[in-house]
């Protein structure tokens, strides 16, 4: 079973922009799936649609087996929830504040809310300020009382968006750790970042959204796999090397100043070498490099200011 | 049940709130300044036509119109105000605060969560009326004397039927008060900015007092939002003015529905970008 599935969803604003671009989201069951994308990608609005916040102009969306928006009261009480940053009364403590959620959800024990609130602050490591008002928390408090809430209930699936924005490496690393607990309780977490390498060491499952288009979805090992292979030549004379490279059928030989390079495909390392040397070509060096999660994530996503269109 | 705890949740965030208690304060506050201004200006009695006029020539001789003076003079102002701010803050100010997210992802329900927002409008809205009869009766019992009501039609009840008159007389100001908040819900549902909404309910509510007291306007008059709030001089007459009464609350029950319907409508179909 799927946590998350979307097909063909689609989000046009009222202006005509086109954010999310018929998306067919599969996010396994107890995956940690990272939503990766620049900011304005269609990360949030997609998130949106899941939650039932926003409407989808067109296509499907299911939580845990439940079409969205339809039944989100009878599927959201299942799913925690961090969008687009914490938002809280300032005037209320924080424990108050998760009183408050609570209260809202109809299918909330209200016998057990106190213990289930102190659990969930403990969980975060704000029991000490549960007393203390909103307005004086600082970010990373605010951003792990958001987590907080969206723990006031065992969960079966945790989607939070961008839950270390604007936070310090310190704080990051606090989230990091939550989420890894959260997902070793077997809860699937969704978590959407615009920076690969903050969700890398969590995740099992990645989507890269570029522009409202879900430009890659899959697993990590699946992701690399997608970053083709190449063979750099280290030799006085890349010309006649990228030459041979080419005659033996490698894909995209190029002739650098002090190397040549293509791209490996299915031809053996060990073949391509003796082959080079065969062919008289002074090898001073031999390498074969993959690119690595970041290279393969810019290629995705585009690089610079430009991508978000 | 969990809806009850909804409810008071609501309640005790609108209740507690510091500047909605300085509202409730305030409107606390105006019946004994009036009574106590009328007080020392001793009234004399005098003719006139307006309700407002004949309670004030009945004041001196019975302080249970102190309660009659007191809600008319603050329907024209600051009954809307503190129930304006209180119903434009409902769905807006939740909005400002980017909680209205929260609410929804709990997920509490669109409409319940309107629902709720409302009973608590309208629990508000007779909290505060109550508040100034409440001051308005003591104030009034202190400062003048207290016996048999003579009415506006000049016959006298006993009173205890003039107190259950005031009872209805401040229900009828608080259902008014009610579709004004259903009017300032809608309107909340329309914004995230809590002070733009309360501040259109405002203008509304005046803009609605001055047509309703241009002459050449007097056609539309009976279906301006205020024009029935003052109509509760009905009820101290004999016989009581039903007609009028009914009016009056067919008005208020017309709005509420009217904006209420027009609230559901919108929240339940616009998207949450908050």
């Amino acid at each position: 079973m799927t946590a998350i599935s979307t097909s063909g969803l689609t989000k046009r604003f009222r202006g005509g922009q086109l954010a999310v671009d018929h998306i067919d989201l599969a996010v396994p069951h107890g995956s940690v799936y990272g939503f990766l994308g620049p900011n304005g990608s269609g990360k949030t609005t997609t998130i949106r649609m899941l939650l039932g916040l926003a409407y989808p102009t067109s296509g499907r969306a299911t939580l845990l087996g439940v079409p969205m928006p339809d039944g989100a009261t009878r599927v959201l009480h299942r799913v925690g929830s961090l969008v687009e940053g914490p938002a809280f009364y300032p005037f209320l403590t924080g424990a108050d504040n998760l009183a408050r959620y609570d209260a809202a959800d109809r299918t909330a024990d209200a016998a057990t809310a106190r213990a289930r609130i102190a659990d969930a602050l403990d969980r975060v490591g704000l029991l000490a300020a549960a007393k203390k008002r909103y307005r004086h928390y600082s970010l990373g408090m605010k951003q792990r009382l958001a987590i907080a809430a969206g723990l006031l209930r065992p969960r079966e699936l945790i989607i939070l968006d961008e839950p270390t924005n604007g936070l310090d490496p310190q704080g990051t690393r606090e989230v990091r750790a939550l989420i890894r607990q959260i997902a070793a309780d077997g809860t699937t977490v969704f978590v959407s970042s615009h920076l690969l390498a903050e969700v890398e060491q969590i995740c099992t499952h990645v989507g890269v959204m570029r522009t409202g288009r879900l430009v890659f979805s899959g697993s990590l090992p699946e992701l690399r796999r997608t970053g083709a292979a190449r063979v750099t030549v280290q030799t006085a004379d890349p010309e006649a090397a990228a030459k041979v490279l080419t005659a033996l059928g490698l894909a995209d030989a190029l002739a650098a100043e002090a190397d040549a390079s293509a791209i490996l495909g299915d031809a053996s390392p060990e073949q391509v070498c003796a082959e080079l040397v065969q062919a008289g070509i002074g090898v001073r060096g031999f390498a074969v490099a993959s690119p690595s999660l970041e290279d393969l994530f810019v290629g995705l996503t585009g690089e610079g200011f430009d991508v978000s269109g | 049940m969990s809806a009850g705890r909804f409810y008071a949740s609501e309640l005790r965030l609108v209740m507690l709130r510091r500047r909605n208690l300085l509202l409730l304060a305030v409107a606390a506050v105006f019946p004994l300044i009036i009574g106590i201004a009328l007080r020392l200006a001793a009234p004399r009695p005098q003719g006139g036509n307006g309700a407002g006029l004949a309670f004030f020539n009945q004041l001196a001789g019975n302080g249970v119109f102190l309660t009659f003076i007191a809600l008319s003079t603050l329907l024209v102002l600051v009954l809307p105000v503190v129930v304006s701010v209180v119903a434009g803050d409902s769905v807006a100010g939740e909005a400002g605060y980017g909680t209205l997210r929260y609410l929804l992802a709990v997920p509490a329900g669109r409409t319940r969560l309107l629902a709720v927002k409302y009973g608590v409008i309208v629990t508000f809205a007779l909290c505060a009326t109550f508040i100034v009869s409440a001051v308005a009766l003591a104030a009034g019992a202190v400062l003048f004397p207290v016996g048999p009501v003579t009415l506006l039609s000049g016959s006298t009840i006993s009173l205890a039927a003039g107190l259950l008159r005031l009872l209805f007389v401040t229900l009828y100001v608080a259902a008014a008060m009610a579709a004004l908040g259903a009017i300032g819900l809608a309107i909340s549902t329309l914004t995230e900015h809590a002070i733009g909404a309360i501040a259109a309910v405002m203008i509304l509510v005046v803009t609605s007092e001055v047509v309703d007291n241009v002459p050449q306007l007097a056609a539309v008059g009976p279906y301006l939002p205020t024009h029935w709030w003052l109509s509760f001089d009905s009820l101290l007459r004999v016989p009581v003015d039903t007609s009028t009464l009914l009016h009056g609350l067919l008005s208020f029950a017309v709005y509420a529905v009217l904006f209420g319907s027009f609230a559901w409508a919108r929240f339940t179909s616009a998207d949450v970008t908050s």
